[in-house]
C-alpha cells in the first residue's frame, strides 16, 4: 500500500457519510425520553462539559497510543505512564505552579516513553512485558513519592495529594445570553441541543481546547510531514525502511517519546482540569481505554477522537443521576430492538437473538428498576470498550509491523 | 550446546537481575537517607526469622496460584490481566454459596472450591472467546473485566442485598461461612501455616503433569513454541487458546481459597486485590516453571514482609514496590540477552559441527 492511498482514509473521515443523519435522530429520541421520564441531566450544560472533560484523558491516551502503534510498538505502559503525569504534574503544580506541573507531567511521560524505547527497541523485550512492567514502575514510585511527600503536608495523604492548582477556562463571548433563553424554554428538543452547544463553547479549559488541536496536529504530522512518513513506514515494513536508511530505532525512540508526552499530558488534565487533586488509581484504565479506541478507531486520529468521545461520555455517566443512566439504557435498548428487528427482517436468526435478548433486558431493567445504581455505572466506560470491540465493524488494518520487534538479521 | 556453559548462562540471569535490584535498593535508600547496608541486612535478618519465614509462605500461597494461572497463559502469550478480577468474583460467588448451605466438612470445601472454579473459569472464557472470535487483545479485555467485577462485586455487596455490616467497623462482608468449610491451619513450632499449602502443591503438580504428560499440554508448548508448526501439525489454535484462557481463570479462581477457606471465612471489602500483576510478575520471575514460579512467589512475598522492618528505619515501604518493577524489568532484560547470546554460541557450534563433519 503506498503512502498516497493510505492518507487518504485517514484525513475523509467515513463516518460523516451517513451516521451524522443517525446522531441527530439518536439525539432527538434520547431528547424526548429524558424528557418523558424526568431525567434533566441527560443533556444538561453541565453534563455535556463533563462528558469533555472525561473524553480528553482518554482522548490523549488514545493519541499517544495511535502515535506508538503507528510507529510498530504496542504501548501497554501507556497507563503507567499516564500514572507518572498525575502525581508529576500534581506534584510539580503544587510546588510551582499550573505550568511547571504540565512541564513535568508531560516530562515523566516522555521519559517512560523512552525507557520503554530502551527496553523494546534496543533491547528486544516483549512489548506486552516491558510496557505492564513500567506501569508497575509508575505504580510502585508514585506511592513512594506520595508517602515521602504528600504523606506529610495538610490535605495530602498516602493516596492523595493536596488540591493541585486549576487553569483558566474559557467561553465564546456573547453566546450564554444569546442561548441560554432557549436553554430554560423547555421545549423539548430545542432546549436540549441549545445546552448541548452551551456546553461545548462556555467554560471550556485551555488545556481542552489544546488537547482538542492535538487531534489535527496530530493527522498533520503523521500524514503530511516526512517524519510521519518515516514513522509510519517504520510501523509498516521497518526492513524495507531500514533498507533506505531509515533507521527504525530512531523513529521508534521518537514515537514513544511522543506517545509518553501525551499519556502524561493526559495524567496532568486528570489532576488538574477532570478533578482537583491527585489520587491513587485515579488513571482507573483510561491508558488501556485509549488503547482500545485506537483499535474501535482503524489507527485513524479522527476516529479515536470520535471512540473517546463515547468511552469519555460514558464515563461521565458516574457524575449524572442515577435516572439518567436508566433512561441511557432505555435509548440503548430501543436501538439495540430497532437492529434486532432488522435483523429479523433479513431472516438472519442469530443475529436477531444476539441482540434482541440484551434488548429485552435492558428494557425490562428499565421497565421495572428505573435507574441504575452507582456501583454498575462505575463501569459502564469498561463495558462499553468492551461491546464497542467486540461488535465493531472487523475490517481493521493495523500497522503492518505492529506488536513485532526489528532487529537486523545479523544482529540476532 | 555443551550444557555446563548453558546452565551457567541460565543462572546469570537471575543473578544479574538480582544484583542490580539490590543496587537499586542500595541507592533509593540512600536517597531517602537511610543508611543502605544496614537497613538491607536489618530487613533481610527480620525476613530469615521463622515467624516471619512461616508468614512469608502464608503470604505466598496466593501468590503461587496467581503465579500458575498466569504461567498457563503465558504459554500462548496470553497476557491474563484478568486474574484480579477472575478470583475476587470467584471468591465472592464461593463465600456467598458456602455461606448459604451446611454440608458434612469435606463436601462443603468440595462445593466451595467448585463454586471458585467454575465462576473463575467461566469469567476468563469470555476474555477467551472475545479473543478468538472477535479479535479482542486479551490485556485489554481482562482489565475492563476487572473493571466490571469489581462493580458487580460493589454493587451484590452492598447491606441492601447480599452484604452484612461487619459490627464496631465500616467493613461490609459476606456472611461467616459456617466451620464445616474451613480448613485448619498446619501448627509449626514458628506459629500457623496456612492449611491451603496442600492445595498449591496440588495445583502445581497439576499444571507440571498437564503441561508435560498429557496432549493437551503438548498442543499448548507445541502452540507457543511455533504457532505455524502447530496448526500445520493440526493443532486448531482457537479452541486451544480459549481452553488456555478458561484454564487460567479457573486457577485464578482458587487465588481467593486460602484467605477464604483458612483465614476470613468470609469476602468482605478488605479483601486482598490486585494480585494480577503479581501473578504475572511471579510467573516471569519462574520462567513458567512450577518451581520457579514457587520460588518467584516466595521472593516476592520475602520482599513484602521484610520491607516491615523499614518503617522502623523511617523509610517508606513503597520502596518495595519499585523493586519488585526493576526486578521484572532486570530479569526480562538478562533472559533476552542471555538468550541472544546462546543462540550465537549454538550458531558457531552448528557451523563448527557441520565443518568438523565436511573435513
Amino acid at each position: 500500500m503506498t503512502a498516497a492511498s493510505m492518507s487518504t482514509s485517514a484525513w475523509r473521515p467515513a463516518w460523516l457519510d451517513g451516521p451524522v443523519v443517525r446522531v441527530a435522530l439518536g439525539f432527538a429520541v434520547l431528547s424526548l425520553l429524558s424528557g418523558a421520564f424526568d431525567a434533566p441531566d441527560l443533556f444538561s450544560r453541565g453534563g455535556i462539559s463533563a462528558t469533555l472533560r472525561f473524553s480528553a484523558p482518554i482522548l490523549l491516551a488514545g493519541l499517544g497510543a495511535l502515535w506508538a502503534e503507528r510507529s510498530g510498538v504496542i504501548n501497554l505502559g501507556l497507563e503507567g505512564m499516564m500514572i507518572a503525569g498525575t502525581w508529576f504534574g500534581a506534584w510539580a503544580a503544587i510546588e510551582w505552579g499550573i505550568g511547571p506541573g504540565l512541564v513535568a507531567g508531560i516530562g515523566a511521560g516522555v521519559a517512560f516513553g523512552l525507557l520503554l524505547a530502551v527496553l523494546t527497541a534496543t533491547l528486544g523485550v516483549d512489548q506486552a512485558i516491558s510496557g505492564l512492567s513500567l506501569g508497575l514502575l509508575a505504580a510502585g514510585l508514585t506511592r513512594f513519592l506520595s508517602s515521602t511527600t504528600f504523606a506529610g503536608v495538610p490535605g495530602g495523604s498516602i493516596t492523595t495529594s493536596p488540591p493541585v492548582p486549576d487553569l483558566a477556562t474559557v467561553s465564546v463571548p456573547g453566546i450564554d445570553a444569546l442561548l441560554a433563553p432557549a436553554e430554560r424554554a423547555g421545549v423539548p428538543i430545542l432546549s436540549d441541543a441549545a445546552a448541548v452547544f452551551l456546553g461545548l463553547v462556555t467554560d471550556v479549559s485551555v488545556l481542552t481546547i489544546a488537547v482538542v488541536a492535538l487531534v489535527p496536529l496530530t493527522w498533520y504530522v503523521l500524514w503530511r510531514t516526512r517524519l510521519g512518513l518515516r514513522i509510519r513506514a517504520v510501523g509498516e515494513a521497518p526492513e524495507a525502511a531500514d533498507s533506505l536508511g531509515v533507521r527504525p530505532w530512531r523513529y521508534r525512540y521518537l514515537a514513544l517519546a511522543v506517545s509518553g508526552g501525551l499519556a502524561g499530558l493526559g495524567g496532568v488534565y486528570l489532576v488538574a482540569v477532570a478533578s482537583s487533586l491527585y489520587r491513587e488509581g485515579q488513571t482507573a484504565g483510561r491508558g488501556f481505554i485509549g488503547l482500545a479506541t485506537v483499535i474501535f478507531g482503524n489507527w485513524n486520529p479522527w476516529s479515536v477522537t470520535l471512540g473517546s468521545l463515547i468511552f469519555g461520555f460514558t464515563d461521565a455517566l458516574r457524575t449524572r443521576q442515577e435516572v439518567t443512566v436508566g433512561v441511557l439504557l432505555a435509548g440503548l435498548g430501543l436501538l439495540f430492538a430497532v437492529v434486532a428487528l432488522r435483523r429479523l427482517l433479513a431472516r438472519s436468526w442469530s443475529g436477531a437473538l444476539l441482540f434482541g435478548v440484551p434488548a429485552t433486558a435492558m428494557l425490562a431493567w428499565f421497565w421495572l428498576v428505573r435507574v441504575v445504581p452507582s456501583e454498575l455505572v462505575s463501569f459502564a466506560p469498561h463495558l462499553t470498550t468492551l461491546l464497542v470491540l467486540a461488535f465493531a465493524r472487523q475490517r481493521l488494518r493495523p500497522p503492518a509491523a505492529l506488536g513485532e520487534p526489528f532487529r537486523r538479521d545479523d544482529s540476532t | 550446546m555443551p550444557g555446563l556453559r548453558g546452565a551457567a548462562l541460565l543462572l546469570a540471569a537471575p543473578v544479574a537481575a538480582a544484583l542490580l535490584a539490590l543496587a537499586v535498593a542500595a541507592a533509593v535508600l540512600a536517597v531517602a537517607g537511610a543508611d543502605p547496608v544496614a537497613t538491607l541486612s536489618d530487613a533481610l535478618a527480620y525476613g530469615l526469622h521463622p515467624e516471619t519465614l512461616v508468614a512469608v509462605v502464608n503470604k505466598a500461597i496466593p501468590y503461587y496460584l496467581a503465579g500458575i494461572a498466569a504461567a498457563v497463559g503465558f504459554h500462548l502469550r496470553l497476557f491474563n490481566i484478568g486474574i484480579d478480577g477472575q478470583y475476587r468474583l470467584a471468591a465472592f460467588a464461593a463465600a456467598i454459596v458456602g455461606a448459604s448451605v451446611a454440608l458434612p466438612a469435606p463436601l462443603h470445601i468440595g462445593l466451595i472450591a467448585a463454586v471458585a472454579l467454575v465462576v473463575g473459569w467461566g469469567w476468563a472464557a469470555i476474555a477467551g472467546l472475545l479473543y478468538v472470535r472477535r479479535g479482542v487483545n486479551v490485556v485489554i479485555s481482562t482489565i475492563m473485566l476487572n473493571a466490571v467485577a469489581t462493580g458487580l462485586i460493589a454493587w451484590l455487596l452492598s447491606p441492601e442485598r447480599l452484604g452484612r455490616l461487619a459490627p464496631g467497623s465500616n467493613n461490609v462482608t459476606t456472611p461467616a461461612i459456617p466451620e464445616s468449610g474451613w480448613i485448619a491451619a498446619i501448627p509449626t513450632p514458628a506459629g500457623d501455616l496456612n492449611g491451603l499449602v496442600v492445595l498449591a502443591v496440588l495445583v502445581g503438580s497439576g499444571y507440571w503433569f498437564v503441561l508435560n504428560r498429557t496432549t493437551l499440554g503438548f498442543e499448548v508448548r507445541a502452540m507457543g513454541l511455533s504457532e505455524r508448526a502447530a496448526t500445520v501439525a493440526g493443532i486448531r489454535a482457537p479452541r486451544l487458546a480459549v481452553l488456555t484462557m478458561a484454564a487460567s481463570g479457573a486457577i485464578a479462581g482458587l487465588v481467593g481459597l486460602p484467605q477464604l477457606l483458612g483465614a476470613s471465612h468470609r469476602f468482605g471489602l478488605d479483601f486482598p486485590a490486585g494480585l494480577a500483576f503479581t501473578g504475572l510478575s511471579v510467573a516471569i520471575l519462574g520462567r513458567n516453571h512450577p518451581v520457579g514460579v514457587a520460588i518467584g512467589a516466595f521472593v516476592w512475598a520475602f520482599l513484602e514482609r521484610s520491607a516491615q522492618v523499614l518503617d522502623l528505619a523511617g523509610v517508606s515501604k513503597e520502596i518495595v514496590t519499585i523493586l519488585q518493577a526493576v526486578i521484572v524489568l532486570s530479569i526480562v532484560v538478562a533472559y533476552e540477552l542471555v538468550r541472544r547470546v546462546r543462540a550465537r554460541q549454538e550458531r558457531r557450534y552448528v557451523a563448527q559441527a557441520v565443518e568438523g563433519a565436511a573435513a
